[in-house]
């Protein structure tokens, strides 16, 4: 397969030797994955298994008078069948100063899905009927159903504990911000509004809960293990080593599995009370009423620039529509404006910002957290403002963008960058001038973003002091296999495949022989796992340090087999040889890790990593702080049916700073997957609700992703590093950066293509149509 | 119709055969017993997903007498006496199909969830239209959805898979 070609004039990369990782290994698991044999949670069955269902509220908000379960209890095959009574009435989230969710609902439900009562039968079909049966009376209260105007005095108050609806508050100010206005040469504001999508990953979330002799053991498709196994023996006053919670395969999550469900604490409460193991999980329209999908907002941003378009001063005053509860929305709120600054450089800022609660499903962390939306404002307006000022889209760009070595305005300290390449990069290989300069055929336009990322969030997911990541590595005792154990989260992105590359590029060893035991809480160290793009640089740097201690100590063990001192020894792929004396006859890890374990016993390594202190001292400063930031810059060109609205992407591109690369195809891959959804987001997506709240499209036909029709073709490229010291080998994220210039490159490419500004997300090809009809009939009464 | 016997509760059960894999399974069945539910739950085939039980996802895509369905909108007793390929089934006890093969070749397994019913959907077309154009790839998978890939890969995989030359 091919790899990455370095160009030979970028003196920045010096090339490595490498053996394991910059190389397109297969996946790890591929194989189960390729022929069905993989397991996933919904597809484990245990003996005496029960399934459970939750009863959720058919209402927006409403007080629950009495809740009738006896009818339900007499059918044939329903075992258990629980109420808020049954369950710990403390509430959970991701703060302290936010818990603000049951178990089950006691007094009132929040929104449509809301979590009733849950029940334990002997088949799904049993659970359907008994959930029917139960009588839940409810007085229906009025509903705040738009964010925009939750705040209003004559609103019903969702949460008695925040007044007027207002679960997060944010006033940031950095430099000054009036003065720069009021001195630069041209100032404008631009107003945008995203839409609610959710993360719609194909596997549904299901749980199987055994509670057995005092202690818990919680099968989950989950991001996090260690994140469940806080919150499920918080919940229980368990002790955490009496959790157990394992993570089968996992089939996507983008952000939606990062957060215990109903799913986990009920079927947690089912299983003690039948003593029977009990799996629950959502169906499709359960997994939107769940949600924890991407918030949706109204930006407002201003900006005052420089005659040659250098941004002097920035204002962002955004609204964000939270839904029924906190959930992961406290962080998605502060990186709604933390990470703006990123990829230009201004030293006046200002983020102002509230997140309400609304009567409809719970918004948190969609891949790329609360940043996507907020940038897709920020790049449209930027073009905005360049076409005021008459300079070419990505020259205001170049002006403004983001050196090496400095610092953002909001604390951010960034090391490694080549945005400035990235922007040249992207200029030559879409062909950018000479599309600019001789035009495109009618209707098409071509449009450009840029993109910047956390490579792992700087403060872990709860308040604690445990380091951030932490692995072990074991070898077989007669050296032929190695086995990493490690709590970091394959959800699909593929860090199974690349984490093991990385230990055995440490070890001296081979992939092809690693194994790996991984989402485990039982048997692996502890990982917060898969979410703010971290695993490969948080416990790729774990699995260095493993892996150099199990070379370490074979390296010495090999100096007394070769009469050599370890120093001038040196292992790769396996062969241990002499660095100063060529003639000397290798020897294996194989012979070297088997000898180790007749002297010494087990060959195992560990290692540990730990984000150092990073940001300012803010209000908020920990969120939108990592110890390296990725950049990339994104175009597509588009072509638009002025008699349809429907939008075609001809081509898209992605260059990318992502340092050292560990396997080329999964880095592509994760590119291509960003995009996509992207994309999707800004022509098709969005969750749609009826005037009492519920969801009128919870389903993959109503809530139109992309299918293979509509994805364009695309081109990866890179610009070649690994200078970046706070990671492993120099490498960044990929994940969610990537999808961070989308929805704005496509945006200006529609923009370009139709002259036509739409404010509100989706694109959709309606309101494309209707924005060209306008224009015209606009421009036909000009004449 | 296949056979029945009616329970204690009054339900009818009906008998029904289904060769999957190359086996016969001599099964009995309720009347609203899905194929998927039948091949996950009776005999253990869970390559075969569920996502969205509506018919929409196909993640639960299986070859029906060499066609691709979903069997999330097939009944169990519609099947009876017909050849069913899941997952299970592509491979040879040693060797992986040539779709699969490239499948892992070219990155196009992410989460995994979408592939059993797309390396089915690719097989199906590949045995209708042994070179597909790319357009017509897009088109045979366009009833499976994922996720995590764009695609692009699934695309790149399925056509070197008819042999055809792609750049990785």
């Amino acid at each position: 397969m091919e790899g990455i070609r370095y160009p030979k004039e970028n003196t920045l990369y010096k090339k490595k030797e490498y053996t394991q990782i910059g190389q397109s290994k297969p996946r790890i698991d591929g194989v189960s994955k390729a022929t069905g044999a993989g397991k996933y949670c919904g597809d484990l069955k245990f003996p005496n298994m029960l399934y459970g269902k939750m009863l959720t509220s058919p209402h927006a908000h409403a007080k629950i008078l009495s809740i009738d379960t006896s009818e339900a209890e007499k059918i044939p095959g329903v075992i258990k069948v629980i109420t808020h009574k049954d369950v710990p009435d403390l509430k959970y989230g991701i703060s302290p100063a936010r818990w603000d969710e049951n178990v089950l609902c006691i007094d009132k439900v929040r929104f449509v899905g809301d979590k009733v009562a849950a029940v334990a039968c002997v088949d799904e079909e049993t659970c359907y009927k008994a959930l029917k049966a139960i009588k839940v009376e409810y007085e229906v209260l009025p509903a705040v159903l738009d964010y925009r105007t939750a705040m209003n005095e004559d609103m019903p108050q969702i949460h008695e504990e925040y007044p007027r609806n207002i679960n997060t508050e944010i006033h940031q100010l950095f430099g000054d911000v009036d003065k720069a206005l009021e001195e630069a040469y041209h100032v404008r504001t631009d107003v945008f509004e995203g839409q609610r999508t959710y993360q719609c990953p194909i596997e549904p979330h299901s749980a199987i809960s055994i509670w057995k002799d005092n202690k818990l053991t919680v099968y989950s498709s989950t991001q996090s293990v260690h994140y469940f196994q806080y919150y499920i023996a918080r919940e229980f006053g368990l002790k955490m080593g009496d959790v157990r919670v394992i993570r089968p395969l996992v089939g996507g999550g983008f952000g939606g599995k990062l957060e215990p469900t109903g799913l986990e604490f009920n079927g947690a409460v089912l299983s003690r009370l039948t003593g029977r193991p009990v799996k629950m999980f959502y169906d499709r329209a359960e997994m939107f009423a769940h949600n924890r999908g991407r918030h949706q907002g109204h930006y407002e941003i201003t900006t005052g620039v420089s005659k040659e378009g250098k941004i002097l001063a920035a204002k962002a005053n955004f609204v964000l529509d939270g839904g029924a509860y906190t959930s992961l929305g406290i962080a998605t709120a502060y990186y709604a404006g933390g990470l703006l600054p990123l990829t230009y450089d201004f030293e006046n800022y200002q983020f102002d910002l509230v997140r309400m609660y609304t009567n409809l499903p719970a918004c948190g962390a969609q891949r790329g957290h609360g940043a996507p939306q907020p940038k897709y404002a920020f790049e449209s307006h930027l073009d905005n403002v360049a076409e005021d000022l008459g300079i070419d889209p990505i020259e205001i760009r170049k002006r403004n963008a983001r050196q090496a070595n400095t610092n953002t305005c909001n604390g951010m300290g960034i090391q490694s960058c080549y945005l400035s390449e990235a922007l040249d990069k992207i200029e030559e290989i879409t062909d950018w001038k000479a599309k600019k300069e001789k035009g495109l055929p009618k209707g098409r336009g071509i449009g450009m973003a840029t993109g910047s990322f956390v490579t792992g969030a700087g403060y872990p997911i709860y308040r604690n002091d445990y380091p951030s990541s932490s692995c072990m590595v074991r070898v077989n005792e007669d050296g032929t296999s190695a086995t990493l154990y490690a709590n970091a989260i394959d959800i699909g992105q593929g860090s199974d495949t690349v984490l093991c590359q990385m230990t055995a590029e440490a070890m001296g060893y081979r992939y092809e022989n690693m194994k790996i035991v991984t989402g485990d809480t039982e048997t692996a160290p502890l990982d917060f796992g898969a979410y703010s793009s971290r695993q490969t640089a948080y416990c790729g740097w774990a699995c260095k340090r493993a892996g150099e201690e199990i070379k370490a100590k074979i390296l010495e063990t090999a100096g007394f087999m070769m009469h050599l001192p370890p120093e001038d020894l040196e292992c790769e792929e396996g062969i241990i040889f002499s660095k100063s004396r060529p003639k000397v006859e290798p020897i294996t890890f194989e012979e070297a890790a088997k000898k180790y374990f007749i002297i010494k016993g087990p060959l195992v390594g560990t290692g540990v990593y730990t984000v150092p202190r990073l940001g300012g001292y803010h209000k908020g400063a920990p969120v939108a702080t990592s110890p390296s930031y990725s950049f990339c810059t994104q175009a597509a060109e588009v072509q638009v049916d002025e008699e349809t609205g429907e939008i075609e992407v001809l081509h898209a591109w992605d260059v990318h700073d992502a340092g050292q690369i560990i396997n080329p195809a999964l880095m592509k891959g994760q590119v291509h997957g960003a995009f996509g959804m992207g994309f999707s987001e800004t022509v098709m997506e969005e969750v749609v609700f009826n005037k009492d709240g519920k969801i009128i499209n919870p389903d993959v036909g109503g809530y139109r992703i992309i299918t293979a029709l509509d994805m364009p073709n695309f081109t990866n490229d890179l610009i070649p590093s690994n200078d970046e010291p706070a990671t492993p080998w120099g490498l960044k994220e990929i994940g969610e950066g990537s999808n961070n210039p989308t929805m704005g490159a496509v945006r200006n490419a529609i923009y370009d293509a139709t002259g036509v500004n739409i404010a509100t997300l989706p694109l959709s090809y309606e309101k494309v149509w209707r924005a060209i009809k306008e224009k015209k009939e606009k421009e036909q009464a000009a004449k | 119709m296949s056979n029945f016997i009616v329970d204690n509760n009054g339900i009818k059960r009906y008998l029904v055969t289904i060769n999957v894999n190359g086996i016969e399974y001599t099964k009995v069945v309720k009347a609203n017993t899905l194929l998927v539910n039948f091949l996950r739950e009776e005999l253990d085939l869970t390559g075969t997903k569920k996502g969205c039980e509506l018919g929409d996802c196909g993640s639960c895509t299986v070859l029906l007498d060499g066609k691709p369905v979903n069997s999330c909108l097939i009944l169990a007793i519609e099947a009876d006496g017909m050849k069913v390929t899941t997952i299970e089934g592509v491979a040879s006890t040693s060797n992986l199909d040539n779709i699969q093969e490239k499948f892992l070749e070219y990155g196009a397994i992410q989460c995994g969830y979408c592939s059993a019913g797309m390396i089915l959907s690719a097989k199906a077309l590949l045995t209708e239209n042994p070179k597909p154009t790319e357009e017509e790839v897009r088109a045979g998978i366009s009833g499976n959805l994922c996720r995590c890939t764009g695609y692009i890969n699934i695309i790149k995989a399925i056509m070197a898979a008819s042999g055809q030359e792609v750049l990785n």
